[in-house]
Protein backbone atom coordinates (compact mmCIF):
# COMPACT_ATOMS: atom_id res chain seq x y z
CA UNK A 1 0.00 0.00 0.00
CA UNK A 2 2.93 2.51 1.12
CA UNK A 3 5.19 1.47 -1.92
CA UNK A 4 2.12 2.34 -4.00
CA UNK A 5 1.75 5.99 -2.73
CA UNK A 6 5.43 6.35 -2.84
CA UNK A 7 5.71 4.94 -6.68
CA UNK A 8 2.96 7.77 -7.46
CA UNK A 9 5.65 10.60 -6.04
CA UNK A 10 8.08 9.53 -8.17
CA UNK A 11 5.95 9.18 -11.27
CA UNK A 12 4.41 12.69 -10.73
CA UNK A 13 6.28 14.51 -13.56
CA UNK A 14 6.70 18.34 -13.78
CA UNK A 15 3.63 19.87 -15.29
CA UNK A 16 3.25 19.56 -18.83
CA UNK A 17 3.47 22.98 -21.70
CA UNK A 18 0.14 24.31 -22.16
CA UNK A 19 0.43 22.74 -25.92
CA UNK A 20 2.94 20.34 -25.84
CA UNK A 21 3.46 18.01 -28.74
CA UNK A 22 1.71 15.17 -27.28
CA UNK A 23 -1.18 17.63 -27.24
CA UNK A 24 -0.66 19.40 -30.51
CA UNK A 25 -1.02 15.85 -32.03
CA UNK A 26 -4.62 15.26 -29.90
CA UNK A 27 -5.68 18.10 -31.90
CA UNK A 28 -4.19 17.38 -35.31
CA UNK A 29 -4.46 13.91 -35.49
CA UNK A 30 -8.68 14.06 -36.14
CA UNK A 31 -8.09 16.07 -38.54
CA UNK A 32 -6.77 14.00 -41.79
CA UNK A 33 -5.54 10.65 -40.40
CA UNK A 34 -7.48 9.79 -37.93
CA UNK A 35 -10.65 11.11 -39.17
CA UNK A 36 -13.48 10.32 -37.32
CA UNK A 37 -16.21 10.40 -40.46
CA UNK A 38 -13.85 9.08 -43.14
CA UNK A 39 -11.11 6.92 -41.27
CA UNK A 40 -13.34 5.47 -38.35
CA UNK A 41 -16.78 5.80 -40.04
CA UNK A 42 -18.53 7.41 -37.40
CA UNK A 43 -21.25 10.11 -37.14
CA UNK A 44 -22.31 9.85 -40.53
CA UNK A 45 -25.65 9.88 -39.87
CA UNK A 46 -25.87 13.52 -39.63
CA UNK A 47 -23.45 14.58 -41.45
CA UNK A 48 -25.23 13.83 -45.08
CA UNK A 49 -28.24 15.51 -43.80
CA UNK A 50 -28.13 18.90 -43.38
CA UNK A 51 -25.51 19.16 -46.03
CA UNK A 52 -27.62 20.54 -48.41
CA UNK A 53 -26.79 24.32 -48.13
CA UNK A 54 -23.23 25.45 -46.57
CA UNK A 55 -25.24 27.77 -43.83
CA UNK A 56 -27.18 25.04 -41.91
CA UNK A 57 -24.02 22.83 -42.02
CA UNK A 58 -22.42 25.77 -40.56
CA UNK A 59 -24.47 25.76 -37.52
CA UNK A 60 -24.84 22.26 -37.50
CA UNK A 61 -21.28 21.81 -37.27
CA UNK A 62 -20.64 24.55 -34.50
CA UNK A 63 -23.19 22.94 -32.62
CA UNK A 64 -21.26 19.63 -32.96
CA UNK A 65 -17.97 21.11 -31.57
CA UNK A 66 -20.04 22.53 -29.17
CA UNK A 67 -21.64 19.53 -27.82
CA UNK A 68 -18.45 17.59 -27.97
CA UNK A 69 -16.03 19.59 -26.68
CA UNK A 70 -18.39 20.39 -23.41
CA UNK A 71 -19.47 16.46 -23.21
CA UNK A 72 -15.58 15.27 -23.02
CA UNK A 73 -15.02 17.95 -20.28
CA UNK A 74 -18.06 17.42 -17.96
CA UNK A 75 -17.40 13.29 -18.04
CA UNK A 76 -13.87 13.39 -17.98
CA UNK A 77 -14.30 15.76 -14.60
CA UNK A 78 -16.66 12.86 -13.43
CA UNK A 79 -14.64 9.91 -14.91
CA UNK A 80 -13.88 8.77 -11.29
CA UNK A 81 -17.29 8.66 -9.95
CA UNK A 82 -19.16 7.02 -12.95
CA UNK A 83 -20.05 3.45 -12.28
CA UNK A 84 -18.84 1.97 -15.58
CA UNK A 85 -22.07 -0.47 -15.55
CA UNK A 86 -24.35 2.71 -15.77
CA UNK A 87 -21.94 4.90 -17.86
CA UNK A 88 -24.08 4.67 -20.81
CA UNK A 89 -26.79 6.31 -19.31
CA UNK A 90 -24.91 9.21 -17.46
CA UNK A 91 -23.32 9.77 -21.21
CA UNK A 92 -26.54 10.15 -22.54
CA UNK A 93 -27.64 12.15 -20.01
CA UNK A 94 -25.23 14.37 -20.10
CA UNK A 95 -24.82 14.64 -24.25
CA UNK A 96 -29.03 15.39 -24.24
CA UNK A 97 -28.57 18.15 -22.05
CA UNK A 98 -26.13 19.80 -23.99
CA UNK A 99 -28.23 19.34 -27.17
CA UNK A 100 -31.00 20.72 -25.38
CA UNK A 101 -29.25 23.69 -24.51
CA UNK A 102 -28.11 24.29 -28.12
CA UNK A 103 -31.88 23.28 -29.34
CA UNK A 104 -33.64 25.96 -26.84
CA UNK A 105 -30.78 28.49 -28.07
CA UNK A 106 -31.00 28.09 -31.65
CA UNK A 107 -34.93 28.39 -31.41
CA UNK A 108 -34.23 31.68 -29.04
CA UNK A 109 -32.13 33.33 -31.54
CA UNK A 110 -32.40 31.58 -35.10
CA UNK A 111 -35.90 30.23 -35.29
CA UNK A 112 -35.44 29.62 -39.04
CA UNK A 113 -32.35 27.69 -38.83
CA UNK A 114 -34.17 25.46 -36.06
CA UNK A 115 -36.82 24.75 -38.75
CA UNK A 116 -34.77 24.05 -41.22
CA UNK A 117 -32.70 21.51 -39.04
CA UNK A 118 -35.86 20.36 -37.12
CA UNK A 119 -34.99 16.87 -35.91
CA UNK A 120 -31.25 16.38 -36.79
CA UNK A 121 -30.04 18.81 -33.81
CA UNK A 122 -31.62 16.42 -31.59
CA UNK A 123 -30.14 13.51 -33.01
CA UNK A 124 -26.65 15.28 -32.25
CA UNK A 125 -27.21 13.20 -29.35
CA UNK A 126 -27.11 9.87 -31.01
CA UNK A 127 -24.04 11.03 -33.00
CA UNK A 128 -21.35 8.39 -33.13
CA UNK A 129 -18.87 10.76 -32.53
CA UNK A 130 -19.48 11.99 -29.49
CA UNK A 131 -20.17 8.40 -27.54
CA UNK A 132 -17.01 7.29 -29.40
CA UNK A 133 -14.88 10.29 -27.57
CA UNK A 134 -16.56 9.77 -24.49
CA UNK A 135 -16.07 5.75 -24.55
CA UNK A 136 -12.17 6.26 -25.62
CA UNK A 137 -11.21 9.14 -24.59
CA UNK A 138 -13.07 11.37 -21.82
CA UNK A 139 -13.62 8.27 -19.27
CA UNK A 140 -9.88 7.54 -19.09
CA UNK A 141 -8.16 11.21 -19.68
CA UNK A 142 -7.56 14.32 -17.35
CA UNK A 143 -10.15 17.40 -18.71
CA UNK A 144 -7.58 19.24 -20.28
CA UNK A 145 -6.72 16.88 -22.83
CA UNK A 146 -10.42 15.65 -23.20
CA UNK A 147 -10.94 19.37 -24.49
CA UNK A 148 -8.78 19.45 -27.09
CA UNK A 149 -9.55 15.78 -28.06
CA UNK A 150 -12.97 16.62 -28.43
CA UNK A 151 -12.28 19.94 -30.28
CA UNK A 152 -9.68 17.63 -32.74
CA UNK A 153 -12.37 15.16 -33.36
CA UNK A 154 -15.38 17.79 -33.59
CA UNK A 155 -13.14 20.04 -36.29
CA UNK A 156 -12.35 16.63 -38.52
CA UNK A 157 -16.37 16.20 -38.64
CA UNK A 158 -16.93 19.81 -39.24
CA UNK A 159 -14.42 20.17 -42.34
CA UNK A 160 -15.62 17.23 -43.85
CA UNK A 161 -19.20 17.83 -43.74
CA UNK A 162 -18.61 21.62 -45.07
CA UNK A 163 -16.41 20.46 -48.34
CA UNK A 164 -19.32 17.93 -48.62
CA UNK A 165 -21.87 21.08 -48.44
CA UNK A 166 -19.62 22.81 -50.65
CA UNK A 167 -19.93 20.32 -53.42
CA UNK A 168 -23.48 19.93 -53.07
CA UNK A 169 -24.54 23.47 -53.01
CA UNK A 170 -22.52 25.09 -55.46
CA UNK A 171 -23.20 22.15 -57.81
CA UNK A 172 -26.69 21.02 -57.14
CA UNK A 173 -27.76 25.13 -56.32
CA UNK A 174 -25.51 27.00 -58.07
CA UNK A 175 -24.64 28.79 -54.76
CA UNK A 176 -22.88 29.52 -51.68
CA UNK A 177 -24.12 30.59 -48.43
CA UNK A 178 -26.90 31.63 -50.78
CA UNK A 179 -24.96 34.06 -52.77
CA UNK A 180 -25.69 32.78 -56.60
CA UNK A 181 -22.72 32.04 -58.09
CA UNK A 182 -23.65 30.22 -61.03
CA UNK A 183 -25.70 33.69 -61.77
CA UNK A 184 -22.27 35.80 -62.04
CA UNK A 185 -20.54 33.33 -64.07
CA UNK A 186 -22.65 33.77 -66.42
CA UNK A 187 -22.90 37.67 -65.76
CA UNK A 188 -19.55 37.67 -66.95
CA UNK A 189 -19.56 35.43 -70.03
CA UNK A 190 -23.18 36.76 -71.20
CA UNK A 191 -26.19 34.91 -71.06
CA UNK A 192 -25.23 32.72 -73.74
CA UNK A 193 -23.14 31.08 -71.02
CA UNK A 194 -25.20 29.34 -68.89
CA UNK A 195 -24.20 26.58 -65.55
CA UNK A 196 -26.61 24.00 -65.20
CA UNK A 197 -27.35 22.93 -62.19
CA UNK A 198 -28.14 19.23 -61.13
CA UNK A 199 -30.84 17.87 -59.21
CA UNK A 200 -29.20 14.84 -57.86
CA UNK A 201 -26.72 16.67 -55.52
CA UNK A 202 -29.70 18.01 -54.07
CA UNK A 203 -31.16 14.50 -53.08
CA UNK A 204 -29.75 12.36 -50.57
CA UNK A 205 -27.93 10.09 -53.45
CA UNK A 206 -25.91 12.99 -54.05
CA UNK A 207 -24.36 13.20 -50.32
CA UNK A 208 -23.45 9.95 -50.62
CA UNK A 209 -22.17 10.37 -53.78
CA UNK A 210 -20.00 13.25 -52.49
CA UNK A 211 -19.15 11.93 -49.66
CA UNK A 212 -17.66 8.40 -51.15
CA UNK A 213 -15.47 10.56 -53.57
CA UNK A 214 -14.16 12.56 -50.51
CA UNK A 215 -13.15 9.39 -48.85
CA UNK A 216 -11.36 7.89 -51.87
CA UNK A 217 -9.61 11.10 -52.51
CA UNK A 218 -8.55 11.25 -48.77
CA UNK A 219 -7.68 7.78 -48.30
CA UNK A 220 -5.54 7.84 -51.49
CA UNK A 221 -3.67 10.69 -49.58
CA UNK A 222 -3.58 9.01 -46.50
CA UNK A 223 -2.57 5.60 -47.62
CA UNK A 224 -5.42 4.00 -45.29
CA UNK A 225 -6.49 0.98 -46.91
CA UNK A 226 -9.44 -1.11 -45.49
CA UNK A 227 -9.34 -4.69 -44.72
CA UNK B 1 -56.44 1.77 -45.03
CA UNK B 2 -54.67 5.41 -44.26
CA UNK B 3 -52.15 3.01 -41.98
CA UNK B 4 -51.37 0.75 -44.87
CA UNK B 5 -50.55 4.30 -47.26
CA UNK B 6 -48.52 5.11 -44.04
CA UNK B 7 -46.66 1.77 -43.65
CA UNK B 8 -45.90 1.77 -47.45
CA UNK B 9 -44.67 4.83 -47.30
CA UNK B 10 -42.26 4.76 -44.40
CA UNK B 11 -40.63 1.38 -45.71
CA UNK B 12 -40.24 2.73 -49.56
CA UNK B 13 -40.19 6.69 -49.95
CA UNK B 14 -39.73 7.84 -46.81
CA UNK B 15 -36.90 5.24 -46.08
CA UNK B 16 -35.08 5.68 -42.65
CA UNK B 17 -31.84 5.20 -44.62
CA UNK B 18 -32.14 6.33 -48.32
CA UNK B 19 -34.39 9.21 -47.58
CA UNK B 20 -33.21 10.49 -43.98
CA UNK B 21 -29.59 8.99 -43.58
CA UNK B 22 -30.64 7.40 -40.03
CA UNK B 23 -28.83 4.94 -38.92
CA UNK B 24 -25.64 4.95 -41.30
CA UNK B 25 -23.31 3.85 -38.27
CA UNK B 26 -24.95 1.16 -37.94
CA UNK B 27 -26.10 0.43 -41.32
CA UNK B 28 -22.14 0.76 -42.77
CA UNK B 29 -20.56 -0.98 -39.91
CA UNK B 30 -23.20 -4.09 -39.43
CA UNK B 31 -23.34 -4.83 -43.00
CA UNK B 32 -20.81 -7.40 -43.78
CA UNK B 33 -22.37 -10.14 -43.54
CA UNK B 34 -26.24 -11.15 -44.35
CA UNK B 35 -26.69 -13.17 -41.26
CA UNK B 36 -25.69 -10.16 -38.93
CA UNK B 37 -27.63 -7.97 -41.00
CA UNK B 38 -30.19 -10.21 -40.85
CA UNK B 39 -30.38 -10.18 -36.62
CA UNK B 40 -29.60 -6.41 -36.07
CA UNK B 41 -32.43 -5.73 -39.19
CA UNK B 42 -34.51 -7.68 -36.74
CA UNK B 43 -34.06 -5.82 -33.47
CA UNK B 44 -34.20 -2.66 -34.91
CA UNK B 45 -37.64 -2.99 -36.26
CA UNK B 46 -38.49 -4.52 -32.95
CA UNK B 47 -36.96 -1.46 -30.79
CA UNK B 48 -38.48 0.81 -33.15
CA UNK B 49 -42.19 -1.45 -33.09
CA UNK B 50 -42.02 -1.09 -29.29
CA UNK B 51 -40.25 2.45 -28.45
CA UNK B 52 -42.11 4.87 -30.83
CA UNK B 53 -45.57 4.30 -29.50
CA UNK B 54 -44.50 4.17 -25.66
CA UNK B 55 -42.84 7.72 -26.64
CA UNK B 56 -46.01 8.95 -28.07
CA UNK B 57 -48.11 7.97 -24.77
CA UNK B 58 -44.69 9.20 -23.43
CA UNK B 59 -45.35 12.98 -25.10
CA UNK B 60 -49.22 12.49 -25.22
CA UNK B 61 -49.44 12.38 -21.51
CA UNK B 62 -46.15 13.99 -20.00
CA UNK B 63 -44.13 16.60 -22.45
CA UNK B 64 -46.68 18.03 -24.93
CA UNK B 65 -47.66 21.60 -23.89
CA UNK B 66 -50.88 20.74 -21.34
CA UNK B 67 -50.97 17.71 -21.38
CA UNK B 68 -50.79 17.05 -17.73
CA UNK B 69 -54.53 17.95 -17.43
CA UNK B 70 -55.66 14.47 -16.78
CA UNK B 71 -53.12 14.88 -13.34
CA UNK B 72 -54.90 17.94 -12.16
CA UNK B 73 -56.51 21.18 -13.41
CA UNK B 74 -53.82 23.12 -12.35
CA UNK B 75 -51.01 21.65 -14.63
CA UNK B 76 -52.64 22.78 -17.82
CA UNK B 77 -50.42 25.07 -18.52
CA UNK B 78 -47.00 23.34 -17.88
CA UNK B 79 -44.56 23.09 -21.34
CA UNK B 80 -42.37 20.37 -20.92
CA UNK B 81 -41.24 19.82 -24.65
CA UNK B 82 -37.70 20.59 -23.45
CA UNK B 83 -36.96 17.83 -21.73
CA UNK B 84 -38.19 15.74 -24.65
CA UNK B 85 -34.86 14.37 -26.28
CA UNK B 86 -33.61 13.47 -22.84
CA UNK B 87 -36.88 11.51 -21.62
CA UNK B 88 -36.88 9.74 -25.47
CA UNK B 89 -33.58 8.62 -25.30
CA UNK B 90 -34.22 7.68 -21.61
CA UNK B 91 -37.27 5.04 -23.51
CA UNK B 92 -34.87 4.20 -25.55
CA UNK B 93 -32.28 3.20 -23.32
CA UNK B 94 -34.45 1.15 -20.89
CA UNK B 95 -35.95 -0.56 -24.48
CA UNK B 96 -32.74 -1.58 -25.45
CA UNK B 97 -31.40 -3.04 -21.97
CA UNK B 98 -34.62 -5.36 -22.28
CA UNK B 99 -34.32 -6.45 -26.04
CA UNK B 100 -30.62 -7.17 -25.24
CA UNK B 101 -31.80 -9.41 -21.76
CA UNK B 102 -34.12 -11.34 -23.83
CA UNK B 103 -32.03 -12.06 -27.08
CA UNK B 104 -28.82 -13.15 -24.13
CA UNK B 105 -31.43 -15.47 -22.91
CA UNK B 106 -32.96 -17.13 -25.69
CA UNK B 107 -31.05 -16.71 -28.47
CA UNK B 108 -27.14 -16.37 -27.05
CA UNK B 109 -25.52 -16.99 -30.87
CA UNK B 110 -27.09 -13.90 -31.88
CA UNK B 111 -26.48 -12.31 -28.79
CA UNK B 112 -22.62 -13.34 -29.90
CA UNK B 113 -22.32 -12.42 -33.50
CA UNK B 114 -24.85 -8.97 -32.65
CA UNK B 115 -21.55 -7.75 -29.83
CA UNK B 116 -21.37 -4.38 -28.73
CA UNK B 117 -23.79 -3.19 -31.85
CA UNK B 118 -26.98 -4.59 -29.52
CA UNK B 119 -26.05 -1.71 -26.77
CA UNK B 120 -24.98 0.64 -29.45
CA UNK B 121 -28.55 0.22 -30.92
CA UNK B 122 -29.41 2.82 -28.31
CA UNK B 123 -27.33 5.12 -29.94
CA UNK B 124 -28.63 4.18 -33.15
CA UNK B 125 -30.15 7.96 -34.83
CA UNK B 126 -33.10 5.78 -36.57
CA UNK B 127 -34.35 5.33 -33.06
CA UNK B 128 -34.42 8.61 -31.73
CA UNK B 129 -35.16 9.72 -35.59
CA UNK B 130 -38.47 7.93 -35.41
CA UNK B 131 -39.06 9.35 -31.95
CA UNK B 132 -38.45 12.66 -32.90
CA UNK B 133 -40.34 12.36 -36.33
CA UNK B 134 -43.06 10.90 -34.61
CA UNK B 135 -43.51 13.70 -32.45
CA UNK B 136 -43.08 16.49 -35.20
CA UNK B 137 -45.85 14.91 -37.49
CA UNK B 138 -48.41 14.60 -34.86
CA UNK B 139 -49.05 10.71 -35.27
CA UNK B 140 -52.17 9.17 -33.48
CA UNK B 141 -50.92 6.08 -31.17
CA UNK B 142 -51.80 3.69 -34.20
CA UNK B 143 -50.43 5.72 -36.49
CA UNK B 144 -47.15 5.68 -34.49
CA UNK B 145 -46.84 2.26 -34.20
CA UNK B 146 -47.44 1.36 -37.78
CA UNK B 147 -44.52 4.04 -38.74
CA UNK B 148 -42.03 2.51 -36.30
CA UNK B 149 -42.96 -0.52 -37.33
CA UNK B 150 -42.87 0.94 -41.36
CA UNK B 151 -39.57 2.41 -40.80
CA UNK B 152 -37.80 -0.18 -39.10
CA UNK B 153 -38.62 -2.73 -42.14
CA UNK B 154 -37.44 0.02 -44.60
CA UNK B 155 -33.88 0.10 -42.04
CA UNK B 156 -34.11 -3.60 -42.11
CA UNK B 157 -34.75 -4.37 -46.17
CA UNK B 158 -31.68 -1.85 -46.75
CA UNK B 159 -28.87 -3.36 -44.16
CA UNK B 160 -29.84 -6.66 -45.80
CA UNK B 161 -29.50 -5.77 -49.38
CA UNK B 162 -26.60 -4.08 -48.85
CA UNK B 163 -24.88 -6.90 -46.97
CA UNK B 164 -26.41 -8.86 -49.71
CA UNK B 165 -24.17 -6.76 -51.89
CA UNK B 166 -21.47 -6.41 -49.97
CA UNK B 167 -20.85 -10.07 -49.77
CA UNK B 168 -20.68 -10.42 -53.72
CA UNK B 169 -18.05 -7.46 -53.77
CA UNK B 170 -15.49 -9.52 -51.81
CA UNK B 171 -14.65 -11.06 -54.96
CA UNK B 172 -13.84 -8.09 -57.01
CA UNK B 173 -11.36 -5.72 -57.35
CA UNK B 174 -11.83 -2.42 -56.10
CA UNK B 175 -9.42 0.29 -56.16
CA UNK B 176 -7.47 0.39 -52.52
CA UNK B 177 -8.36 4.07 -51.62
CA UNK B 178 -12.11 2.83 -52.26
CA UNK B 179 -12.20 -0.55 -50.50
CA UNK B 180 -14.16 -0.55 -47.84
CA UNK B 181 -16.60 2.73 -47.14
CA UNK B 182 -16.11 4.63 -49.97
CA UNK B 183 -17.66 2.01 -51.78
CA UNK B 184 -20.18 1.99 -49.51
CA UNK B 185 -20.95 4.64 -49.60
CA UNK B 186 -20.93 4.66 -53.77
CA UNK B 187 -23.45 1.62 -53.47
CA UNK B 188 -25.37 3.08 -51.00
CA UNK B 189 -26.03 5.76 -53.11
CA UNK B 190 -26.76 3.88 -56.46
CA UNK B 191 -29.38 1.88 -53.63
CA UNK B 192 -31.12 5.29 -53.14
CA UNK B 193 -31.33 6.02 -56.58
CA UNK B 194 -33.42 2.83 -56.82
CA UNK B 195 -35.58 3.43 -54.14
CA UNK B 196 -36.31 6.87 -55.70
CA UNK B 197 -38.36 5.65 -58.18
CA UNK B 198 -40.86 4.82 -54.94
CA UNK B 199 -40.92 8.48 -55.15
CA UNK B 200 -43.60 9.08 -58.05
CA UNK B 201 -46.00 6.30 -55.82
CA UNK B 202 -48.75 8.65 -55.05
CA UNK B 203 -50.33 7.16 -52.54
Amino acid sequence: MSAETVEQVVDKKPSEAFLSKRRKKLVTDPLVDDNPITIQVLGICSALAVTTQMKPTLVMAISVIFVIVMSNFVISLMRNTIPSRVRIIVQLAVVATLVTLVSEVLKAFAYDMYKELSVFIGLIITNCIVMGRLEAFALGNKPYDSILDGFGSALGYSWIILAVAFFRELWGSGSLFGIPIFDYVSGIFGEDFQLATNGLMVSPVGAFIILGLIIWVQRTKTGYVEH
Amino acid sequence: MDLFNLAIRSIFIDNMVFAYFLGMCSFLAVSKKVGTALGLGAAVIFVLTVTTPVNWLLNEYVLKEGALTWASAELATIDLTFLRFIMFIAIIAAMVQLVEMVVEKFAPALYGALGIFLPLIAVNCAILGGSLFMAQRDYTLAESAVYGFGSGTGFFLAIVALAAIREKLKYSAVPNGLKGLGITMLLTGLMGIAFMSFMGIDL
